[in-house]
C-alpha cells in the first residue's frame, strides 16, 4: 500500500501570549490535529482567521517547530529531517513575500539559483508556468512593486512550482485576488494536479474553491479539526444543504464577509 | 559543490540587483561617508598636524570599512525581516554558513567599494603624502581583522530575527558601542576608566592600533614627505589577537545565528505578516 504524502498525528502548538503584568496564558493555535493526505491528493483545510491554518502549514513548511506530535512528508519526518522536507515542498503564502523593487525574473531568478538550479533552464521553466497562468512576458521585467495582488500571487505561484516540488502547500493563494485571477489559479491547479500528480495541501476560506479542487476537506475551529470528509459526506454528515451550512453547523462558526475580504492572517494563525 | 556556488552567487545577484534599484541611496550614503570623514580629518588640516590628520585619516577608513562591512550584513537580514521573504530564506534548502557566506561576501564588496570612494575623497581634501606607509601590511591587517568582523556582523544579524521592528535598533546601538570604545578618532585612555576595559573586547581596536603603526603614526622618524611605517613583525601581537578573535568570534556568530532560528521557530517569531 501506497505510503501517504502527508501524515500528521496528534500535532499541537501552542504560544505564550502576554494578558497583564507577568501574566502570561498559552493558546493553542493547534490542537491535538491528526490527518492524512494521500499521494496526488488535493486536501483542502478550512476555517476562519485564527483557527490554525496557517500554523499547519508553517509548521510543515518548517518554519514553525510543533510541541509535539508526528509529522511525516514523503517518508521525512519534522523537524528531525527539517533539510530534506524543504528539497520537497512548494509554499504559497497568502501575503507574497518578495524583494518588491526587484523584477519577477530577478526575484524568480533568486529563487532558482537559491536552490542550486541552473538560471537559464530555470527561466525557461518559468516562463512556461507564467503563460499557464495567464500572465504575459512582458510583464517579466516589471517590478513587484509596481504589479497588483493578483499578478504578484501568480508569480508567487510560479515560484513554488520552479523547483518541481512533489508537495504543494498552499495558504490561502486566491485570498483578495479579482474573480478573473482567482480562475486563472484554480484552473492551473487543477491541470498541474491532474497532469502531475502533485500533492496538494489548500487552506482557503472560499467554500467554492474548496468544492471545486479538493477531494477531501477538513474543516478546522480553534485549533481542532472538527470534520473531515469529502464535500458530499460533510453536507450529509451535518445534515445540511450546502458546504457553508455544515461548515457552520459542525464548527459552530461563520466565515463572516471581514474574514472573507482579509489578506492577513491573524497572529495566532 | 555546483549548487553550493550557485547558491552562494545567489546573494551576490540578489545584493547587487537591490543596489542597483536602490541607487540613489547608495550614493547618498557613500556621499555622506565621505563628508563625515572629510569633516572629522580636517580637524587636522586645521592644527596644521599632519600627525593628528593622518591619526583621523585613519580612523575614518578603517572604520568606514569595519562599520559597513558588520552593518551590511546585519542590515541584509533586517531587509528581508522587512520584506517578508526571510521565512523564503529559510524554507530553500541552503546551509544557514552558506546563506551568512554570500551575505558577507557581497558586504565586503559593497564596503571595499565604499573604503576605496572614502580613501580618495580623503586624499583630496587633506593632500596627505603616503610614501613610506606599509600599505601591504594594512592589507593583510584589514584582511585579518575582516574575518572577526564578519563574526561580529553574525552576531548583530541575529536581532533582526529576533525583532523584524526593533532588530535594526539594537544593531545600530551596538555599532554606536563599537565606535565610543574602539580608539577610533582618540586614542582609549581618554575614557572613563570604567569604559576602557571595554576597548579591550573590541577586534576594532587592534585593527586601528596595527594599522597606525603600519602608516607610522606616532613614529618620531615620520615627516610629512615620506612616512615610517612599522614593518609587518611591530604589529604581529595585534595579528595574533585579531587572528584568534576571528577564530572565536565567526564560528560562534554562525552558532549563536542559528540558535536564534531555531528559537524563533519554536516561538513563531519569524513571522510577520500572512
Amino acid at each position: 500500500m501506497q505510503q501517504p504524502a502527508i501524515q500528521v498525528r496528534n500535532l499541537r502548538k501552542g504560544f505564550r501570549k502576554r494578558s497583564g503584568f507577568r501574566k502570561k496564558s498559552e493558546l493553542w493555535a493547534i490542537d491535538d490535529v491528526s490527518f492524512s493526505v494521500a499521494q496526488g491528493e488535493t486536501y483542502g483545510l478550512l476555517g476562519p482567521n485564527g483557527s490554525g491554518k496557517s500554523s499547519l502549514i508553517r509548521v510543515l513548511s518548517t518554519l514553525l517547530i510543533a510541541d509535539s506530535g508526528y509529522v511525516r512528508m514523503l517518508g521525512f519526518t519534522l523537524p528531525e529531517q527539517a533539510e530534506e522536507v524543504r528539497r520537497i515542498i512548494g509554499r504559497v503564502s497568502v501575503d507574497a513575500a518578495f524583494y518588491k523593487k526587484l523584477s519577477a525574473r530577478e526575484n524568480l531568478l533568486y529563487t532558482a539559483l537559491l536552490y542550486g538550479q541552473n538560471a537559464r533552464q530555470a527561466e525557461r521553466h518559468v516562463m512556461e508556468i507564467l503563460e499557464q497562468l495567464g500572465m504575459e512576458n512582458a510583464k517579466f521585467s516589471t517590478p513587484l512593486e509596481e504589479m497588483s495582488r493578483g499578478m504578484q500571487q501568480k508569480i508567487s505561484i510560479a515560484r513554488a512550482l520552479m523547483i518541481n516540488p512533489p508537495l504543494l502547500l498552499l495558504d490561502e493563494p486566491t485570498t483578495g485576488l479579482d474573480p478573473k485571477s482567482r480562475r486563472d489559479v484554480q484552473t492551473f491547479l487543477e491541470d498541474l494536479q491532474r497532469r502531475e500528480g502533485t500533492t496538494i495541501l489548500l487552506t482557503t476560506h472560499d467554500m467554492a474553491e474548496a468544492e471545486r479542487l479538493c477531494a477531501r476537506i477538513g474543516f478546522l475551529a480553534h485549533g481542532k479539526l472538527v470534520a473531515e470528509g469529502t464535500a458530499a459526506q460533510l453536507v450529509q454528515h451535518a445534515g445540511a444543504a450546502t458546504l457553508d451550512d455544515a461548515f457552520i453547523k459542525l464548527t459552530g462558526e461563520e466565515l463572516t464577509e471581514a474574514e472573507l475580504s482579509a489578506d492577513y492572517a491573524n497572529c495566532a494563525e | 559543490m555546483e549548487a553550493t556556488l550557485r547558491q552562494t552567487w545567489a546573494f551576490l545577484f540578489r545584493g547587487y540587483h537591490i543596489t542597483r534599484r536602490y541607487i540613489g541611496w547608495v550614493v547618498v550614503f557613500n556621499f555622506y561617508a565621505l563628508v563625515t570623514s572629510a569633516t572629522v580629518a580636517l580637524i587636522g588640516v586645521a592644527q596644521n598636524d599632519y600627525q593628528l590628520t593622518l591619526t583621523l585619516v585613519v580612523g575614518a577608513l578603517l572604520w568606514n570599512y569595519l562599520s559597513w562591512l558588520y552593518q551590511e550584513i546585519a542590515m541584509s537580514i533586517a531587509y528581508e525581516r522587512w520584506e517578508g521573504t526571510l521565512e523564503y530564506t529559510f524554507m530553500a534548502p541552503v546551509s544557514r554558513a552558506v546563506h551568512l557566506l554570500g551575505v558577507s561576501v557581497f558586504s565586503l564588496l559593497n564596503s571595499i567599494v565604499t573604503s576605496v570612494i572614502v580613501l580618495v575623497g580623503l586624499m583630496l581634501f587633506t593632500n596627505l603624502n603616503l610614501r613610506g606607509a606599509n600599505l601591504f601590511g594594512v592589507f593583510v591587517v584589514l584582511a585579518v581583522s575582516t574575518i572577526a568582523f564578519v563574526g561580529l556582523g553574525l552576531f548583530a544579524a541575529v536581532f533582526p530575527v529576533m525583532s523584524a521592528e526593533r532588530g535594526a535598533e539594537a544593531t545600530h546601538i551596538f555599532q554606536g558601542s563599537l565606535l565610543l570604545v574602539s580608539g577610533v578618532y582618540y586614542p582609549i585612555d581618554v575614557l572613563p576608566r570604567w569604559l576602557q576595559p571595554l576597548s579591550a573586547i573590541s577586534p576594532a581596536t587592534y585593527t586601528l592600533s596595527a594599522c597606525r603603526k603600519l602608516f607610522g603614526v606616532g613614529n618620531s622618524n615620520s615627516t610629512a614627505e615620506y612616512l615610517a611605517g612599522a614593518p609587518l613583525s611591530a604589529v604581529w601581537h595585534e595579528l595574533l589577537i585579531l587572528a584568534f578573535m576571528g577564530a572565536i568570534l565567526l564560528p560562534l556568530g554562525l552558532l549563536v545565528f542559528m540558535r536564534i532560528e531555531a528559537w524563533a521557530k519554536k516561538t513563531g517569531k519569524l513571522k510577520r505578516t500572512g
